[in-house]
């Protein structure tokens, strides 16, 4: 298990360079033009724009630049031209409200659609697994911007049972007002996984069911309780989970600007949609490469607890 | 086997049958069996014919919405085709266990396998982690898996077919049941293996007076450790007796089939496994009468009634058959053109 550790670090740290090599060249190469000039963004004078270029070394050889970028990304120093603020700053900002909405939603889906999986694989073929199973399908089938701004304006705008959008800082406002605001951005991300994970989970569990060990388990006396969760849904989890880590990364990576800009969370997904819009480089080539860097990391923390998960997995 | 031990097992006329979209399979028709303790009873037949579904209806194991039961399965005072989940739950691994067909696949394969027989254990009794994997340990040792300590930590993927098999037999062991189902513990198996396990549970026997059911295909397996065969057919028993009985005096032309396919040692040995020319019926649509009759080259009209599993020979031995033909009629058939003759005519390829 260590060395398989060791191994996808390893593997993870090769990824992690090469992506920064790739959005190096995305953003600052492989465009025509001058890169300094877009650098600046909108409204810009050819004295800034001149500054750029010796502060990035636009003039210099292609790996100075590359070094001279990462430099800039990750020592913090990197500055919107346009808005005049510091990149890091506001992604330092927006960390705790995106990581906020992610792991809720992440926790939520992950725990509605294995209850809701093994409910409807016991219940299979009940009425009760048909009525779970057309939930779960509508609720595939709703845009999160549409299900965001419906969930809005009735839930918190007409009837004032929520926040009509807005974050509350937990240190400022207590724990209740940041739930408060949290509940509808947590559900509204999660209903699209729900409705996946469930029906996702319920085949696993009935593929599974029928294995030849889980037959050994009731052969032992167990109890169907345990026959279910230590056998039956132990085995079932297993690609849930890779899924589940894969799916929070991308969440993390970019998933949830949506969700984000219908609550008006302003998270980092929030931020990095405005600086789209207004076409401020700076901003999209960091959160880019952080988001990227999540994606990355996660890929690898799945690899390492799926194969704490599935013993057979650590042979290859 | 001692003919005055406890009768642990009583099993009569049971029928089990499933409902599928092609119709009703009669799994299992009319079987009755009865295992006393410290007996060894070998069930066979060919593939098909009813005996896991026999073996694991005695469990528990077939219970689903689309299977119905009838007749009655008594485990001492417990009727097991009755009984509640509960009441199987404890007498399931305590009282009977079972050890299946096919070891690749028996054991859960995210657990350790250690850990999974001390979940059997613990299932049942109050026994502490540390003492439980003790017993585990020894009970490793006992099926004769080497260095027992390091591999209760292995996983099933880390150990061969017939390691997993024993793993298995340490698991159906450990609880000390009355009675154990082995379902074709060495099909799965090569041959030096197939001799080992066979070692093991005929050790099981002599130490610890359970009752054993081996439920195979091949006559051939059973000869030296079984006191009793029952033959089975298309889900019927055909010919039950002792095992000398069985291979000496056999009354059922399927049991003389079954018995010509055995590769002897004396003999020289057939390019192909001779087998029974045809194949066994549909479930679904038995033939009239005697369900051997389509294949048997005795078969005349008083087979299209149906055959009672009676007394026919032997007296006072036990020894019962399903087929009609008069015992005279039989013993001259064997001699002309009997087991040999079918077996000649069976030879396949
Ligand atoms: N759950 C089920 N639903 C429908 N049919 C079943 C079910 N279980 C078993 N059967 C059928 O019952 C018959 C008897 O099967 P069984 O497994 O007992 O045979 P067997 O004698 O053990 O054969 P083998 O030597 O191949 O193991 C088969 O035709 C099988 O298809
Ligand atoms: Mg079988």
């Amino acid at each position: 298990m260590g060395r398989f550790v060791a191994r996808r670090v390893v593997g993870m740290l090769l990824v992690m360079f090469a992506v920064s090599v790739l959005t190096f060249l995305i953003f600052n190469v492989i465009p025509n033009g001058d890169p300094a000039d877009r650098m600046a963004g909108k409204n810009s004078t050819p004295v800034q724009i001149d500054a750029i270029e010796k502060e990035w070394g636009f003039d210099k050889s292609l790996p100075v630049q590359y070094a001279t970028t990462m430099e800039k990304v990750f020592t913090g120093d990197l500055v919107s031209y346009y808005t005049q603020t510091n990149v890091a700053e506001q992604i330092r900002r927006g960390i705790p409200r995106t990581f906020a909405l992610a792991i809720g939603a992440a926790l939520l889906w992950f725990a509605m659609g294995t209850a809701l999986g093994l409910y409807t694989a016991i219940r299979a073929g009940r009425w009760s697994d048909t009525l779970v199973t057309v939930l779960a399908l509508i609720g595939v089938s709703m845009p999160v911007f549409w299900l965001g701004a419906l969930a809005s304006y009735y839930l918190g705008f007409k009837a004032g049972l929520f926040p009509n959008g807005g974050y509350a800082e937990i240190g400022e406002e207590g724990l209740w007002e940041w739930v408060k605001h949290m509940i509808l951005p947590w559900t509204v991300l999660a209903t699209l996984f729900i409705g996946v994970y469930s029906r996702v989970l319920r085949s696993n569990v009935l593929d599974t069911i029928n294995d030849d060990y889980v037959r050994t388990a009731r052969a032992k006396g167990l109890s169907e309780r345990r026959v279910m969760i230590h056998h039956v849904l132990r085995n079932s989890l297993i690609p849930i989970v890779t899924l589940w880590g894969l799916d929070f990364g991308a969440v993390l990576g970019g998933g949830a600007i949506l969700t984000e800009t219908v609550f008006d969370l302003d998270g980092v997904g929030q931020y990095f949609a405005e600086s789209i819009g207004t076409l401020d480089v700076p901003p999209v080539l960091a959160v880019t490469l952080f988001g990227a860097f999540f994606i990355v990391i996660l890929n690898t923390v799945v690899d390492i607890v799926y194969a704490a998960l599935d013993p057979r997995i650590r042979l290859s | 086997m001692a003919p005055n031990s406890e009768l642990l097992l009583d099993v009569q006329d049971l029928n089990v049958s499933f409902a599928t979209e092609e119709g009703i399979v009669h799994a299992v028709d009319e079987v009755s069996l009865a295992l006393h303790a410290g007996e060894v009873l070998a069930v066979v037949g060919e593939s098909g014919s009813g005996k896991s579904v026999t073996a694991m209806t005695l469990m528990g194991l077939t219970r689903s919405p689309n299977a119905r039961f009838a007749g009655s399965a008594k485990l001492r005072d417990l009727d097991l085709v009755t009984a509640s989940d509960d009441q199987l739950r404890k007498v399931r691994a305590e009282e009977i266990a079972m050890i299946f067909q096919d070891p690749m696949t028996s054991l859960n394969p995210v657990h350790r396998v250690g850990r999974q027989i001390v979940e059997q254990i613990q299932a049942h009794r109050d026994v502490p982690d540390g003492e439980a994997r003790d017993q585990v340990v020894a009970l490793l040792e006992r099926v004769g898996i080497p260095r027992a300590r390091e591999r209760f930590d292995s996983y099933p993927h880390e150990f061969s077919g017939g390691m997993r098999q024993r793993v298995m037999i340490a698991m159906a062991l450990s609880c000390d049941p009355a009675v154990l189902i082995a379902d074709e513990p060495t099909t799965a198996l090569d041959v030096t293996i197939q001799a080992q396990i066979l070692e093991v549970l005929k050790e099981l026997r002599t130490r610890t007076n359970a009752g054993i059911i081996l439920v195979t295909h091949d006559l051939g397996v059973v000869a030296d450790i079984a006191d009793r065969i029952a033959v089975m057919y298309a889900g019927r028993i055909v010919e039950q007796g002792s095992t000398d009985e069985i291979f000496y005096n056999p009354q059922h032309p399927y049991t003389w089939g079954l018995l010509g396919s055995i590769t002897r040692v004396d003999r020289p040995r057939p390019t192909r496994l001779p087998s029974i020319p045809g194949m066994p019926p549909s479930l679904i649509t038995r033939p009239q009468g005697c369900h051997f009759r389509p294949r048997c080259p005795h078969a005349h009209d008083a087979c299209l009634a149906k055959p009672e599993l009676i007394a026919r020979v032997g007296g006072e031995s036990g020894h019962t058959d399903r087929c009609v033909v008069t015992p005279e009629r039989k013993a001259a058939l064997r001699e002309t053109d009997g087991q040999i003759g079918l077996v000649a005519g069976g030879v396949t390829g």
